[in-house]
């Protein structure tokens, strides 16, 4: 079962283009006057940032490249890396970072570690806006990471989730810029309509905190679903909502306890206890080894209600119910599916 | 600002006179350039205003640097005094029919919470905000209680995100001139900057055809700090985040750099600014993005100019000192 391996393997093509100029238009209107990276028809500036190449990070072509090409592929990489020379989107998304080093980084644990099975990726369309909403777990958010590389890998046209996050994250230091050279946003009304508006995809956790900070007991009980923001937003930008379910994220770090006090001197949410943390240390923060299904579930169409609808608070309240519902039923079916949580 | 608006506008065909009020003389002769030496902050600017029979108003005179004004105070009393007087001054200039007022996106705090990208409705309240950010913001609220009471004239307000070029001094340049750069550890913030000229043209189309409102005005795109200092080919120093507001007051205590304290949030926290509305509005189109006014610094800044303000005696030198220290508020006809 490594499908992830699969689709590597087939977009690791290496096309022979000679030394093609960029074919990317600068900022201010010329054309780019730099080589073409081999393989590609844009350089290293513009390959991996323009909006229509987004989709397809570089470690596509880095899994089996010729081996004198990849020397020189990590030479540029490091100058341009030094020296500044490279692209970042106006929410500070670092295709190349994300693509060379944390989409890699990332790969054993989402293979090896966690055997990250996807049902129905092929449901995100393969251009244009659309709003994934998922249930949330797991303590330390690790299920926004493995469905974003599930998209990015195993999606045909290897697209970026762009993911909301708490203003808590953006405020902690290296976290935070993290958190944005990945991809995400903020969670804010106007972040999540300027990314559908600009036709990526939206990642959403509507049981944000509650559903991270949920105890062991409540493990795969969808909590409330916010206050319906996210489907006011979908109506409003007229995308459709695609329903996620993901399994395993809730034994990765299974909260046992709640530290309350500490985590109001530190100012988080919660500061959990699982069975590894705080007990062994730093040690406590490699996951446990849980088995994960991640469903994506059939589109649910926004743009067949009146443009009004966003201002319907029960219409809206209705259509949360129903995404909620499917979550869960989704959740249900591929946790018996699963059979045993680590082995 | 102020003294290159005014030799734009003075080689400008369709404007008849154009006035400049300041405490100082210009140090360059500006032709048609008619100069009045008068103080914003003085009661006494609504008779000067009355007598040049000036139908547009230029305030650029809202100021960052406490080095240039004196003290902390004596620049709040520039910004919000002044204005206030000037705005108060305006409201009896019968013949006003244009006012434009150059404000800063420092009007937006808070910076840790606010979207990503930030439209103009995302002004922080008064009370979220604290030195220069707290003077545009209540500059820019005399200028909108004028435009209320004075329906008939175009109110035009601009908020700029941090400038840079080959001649301009701010807080950004000086901050960007240092041969090592301190930044918050952990904190890798996005930086937008306006280009000097794009910021002179924008000003320019507003004098003859903005339609009232609020504009954000910036580059597009952004570059993070990180790899804006390694695009400069500087080392950075980070700094843990106590030691980083000492740092900044002891860079302003030997005059090294002049970033006003508040805004310090800019360089954890990131500052972009949505410009759509101005694009649309004055078909505002910056000639450069964040990347290329950085690389324009880069390239025409001459060493000699990293060094700061005052050792130098050039003519060049006098006519930027001017123009950035006293860019004090002009009128135009």
């Amino acid at each position: 079962m490594t499908p992830g391996a699969d689709v590597i393997r087939i977009d690791a093509r290496v096309r022979d283009v000679g030394r093609l100029r960029c074919r990317a238009t600068t900022a201010s209107g010329r054309p780019c006057r730099n080589y073409a990276l081999e393989g590609d028809d844009y350089c290293a500036v513009h390959g991996r940032t323009r909006s229509n190449r987004r989709a397809a990070p570089a470690a596509s072509t880095r899994t089996e490249p010729p081996p004198e090409a990849a020397s020189a592929g990590v030479m540029e990489w490091l100058r341009n890396r030094l020296s500044g020379a490279y692209e970042v989107d106006d929410f500070g998304l670092d295709s190349r970072l994300l693509g060379d080093v944390l989409g890699p980084l990332i790969k054993p644990l989402y293979e090896r570690w966690f055997r990250v099975r996807t049902v129905g990726v092929t449901r995100i369309p393969d251009v244009g806006p659309a709003m994934l909403v998922a249930n949330h777990s797991g303590t330390i958010p690790m299920d926004s990471v493995m469905m974003t590389y599930a998209v990015a890998y195993e999606h045909p046209a290897r697209r970026i989730v762009r993911n909301v996050g708490a203003d808590l994250v953006y405020r902690l230091p290296f976290v935070g810029s993290l958190a944005r050279k990945a991809g995400t946003v903020v969670a804010h009304d106007d972040d999540a309509l300027e990314v559908l508006r600009r036709g990526e995809l939206l990642g959403v956790f509507p049981e944000g905190f509650k559903g991270v900070g949920k105890g062991w007991r409540e493990r795969y009980r969808l909590q409330r679903f916010g206050r319906g923001g996210f489907i006011a937003l979908a109506l409003r930008a007229r995308v459709p909502i695609i329903p996620v379910a993901i399994v395993g994220a809730e034994e990765a770090y299974p909260m046992i306890g709640n530290i309350k006090p500490l985590a109001g001197l530190l100012g988080f949410p919660y500061f959990p206890v699982t069975p590894t943390w705080p007990l062994l240390g730093p040690l406590g923060l490699v996951p446990l080894p849980s088995r994960w299904i991640i469903e994506f579930g059939e589109p649910v169409a926004m743009d067949e209600y009146p443009e009004a609808a966003a201002e319907d608070p029960m219409l809206v309240f209705d259509i949360t119910d129903t995404i909620r519902d499917r979550i869960q039923q989704m959740l249900f079916k591929n946790l018996n599916a699963r059979g045993g949580t680590f082995l | 600002m102020g003294l290159r608006l005014a030799q734009a506008l003075g080689a400008d065909d369709r404007i008849d006179e154009v006035f400049g009020v300041d405490l100082d003389d210009p140090p360059v002769g500006i032709p048609r350039l008619e100069f009045i030496r008068a103080d914003i902050r003085s009661p006494l600017i609504a008779r000067v205003l009355n007598a040049t029979r000036a139908d547009t108003l230029v305030h650029t005179n809202i100021t960052s640097s406490v080095g240039r004004a004196g003290s902390r105070s004596q620049m709040k009393e520039i910004n919000v005094i002044g204005t206030m007087q000037l705005m108060a001054a305006a409201q009896h200039a019968g013949r006003l029919r244009r006012v434009v007022v150059k404000s800063s996106g420092a009007i937006y705090g808070r910076l840790a919470t606010e979207p990503s990208i930030l439209t103009e409705d995302h002004a922080s309240r008064r009370a979220d905000l604290s030195g220069y950010g707290k003077d545009c913001a209540e500059a820019e609220t005399y200028a909108r209680d004028f435009g209320r009471r004075r329906s008939d004239v175009e109110l035009v307000i601009l908020r700029t995100q941090n400038m840079v070029g080959p001649t301009i001094d701010t807080g950004m340049t000086e901050y960007l001139s240092l041969p090592i750069v301190p930044t918050a550890l952990g904190y890798d913030p996005r930086i937008q900057l306006l280009h000097e000229d794009d910021a002179l043209a924008a000003l320019h189309a507003c004098v003859f055809r903005a339609p009232r409102g609020i504009y954000n005005l910036a580059g597009d795109g952004v570059v993070y700090l990180s790899q804006v200092i390694r695009r400069l080919g500087r080392p950075p120093l980070p700094l843990v985040q106590p030691t980083a507001a000492a740092a900044a007051s002891l860079l302003r205590r030997f005059n090294l750099v002049d970033f006003p304290l508040d805004q310090l949030t800019v360089l954890m926290f990131g500052r972009v600014l949505d410009t759509r509305r101005a694009k649309e509005a004055f078909a505002f189109a910056p000639e450069y993005t964040t990347a290329e006014a950085l690389e324009d610094f880069k390239q025409r800044r001459t060493p000699e100019r990293r060094t700061h303000v005052g050792r130098h005696h050039s003519w060049e030198r006098e006519l930027f000192d001017y123009l950035n220290r006293r860019g004090a508020n002009r009128e135009f006809v």
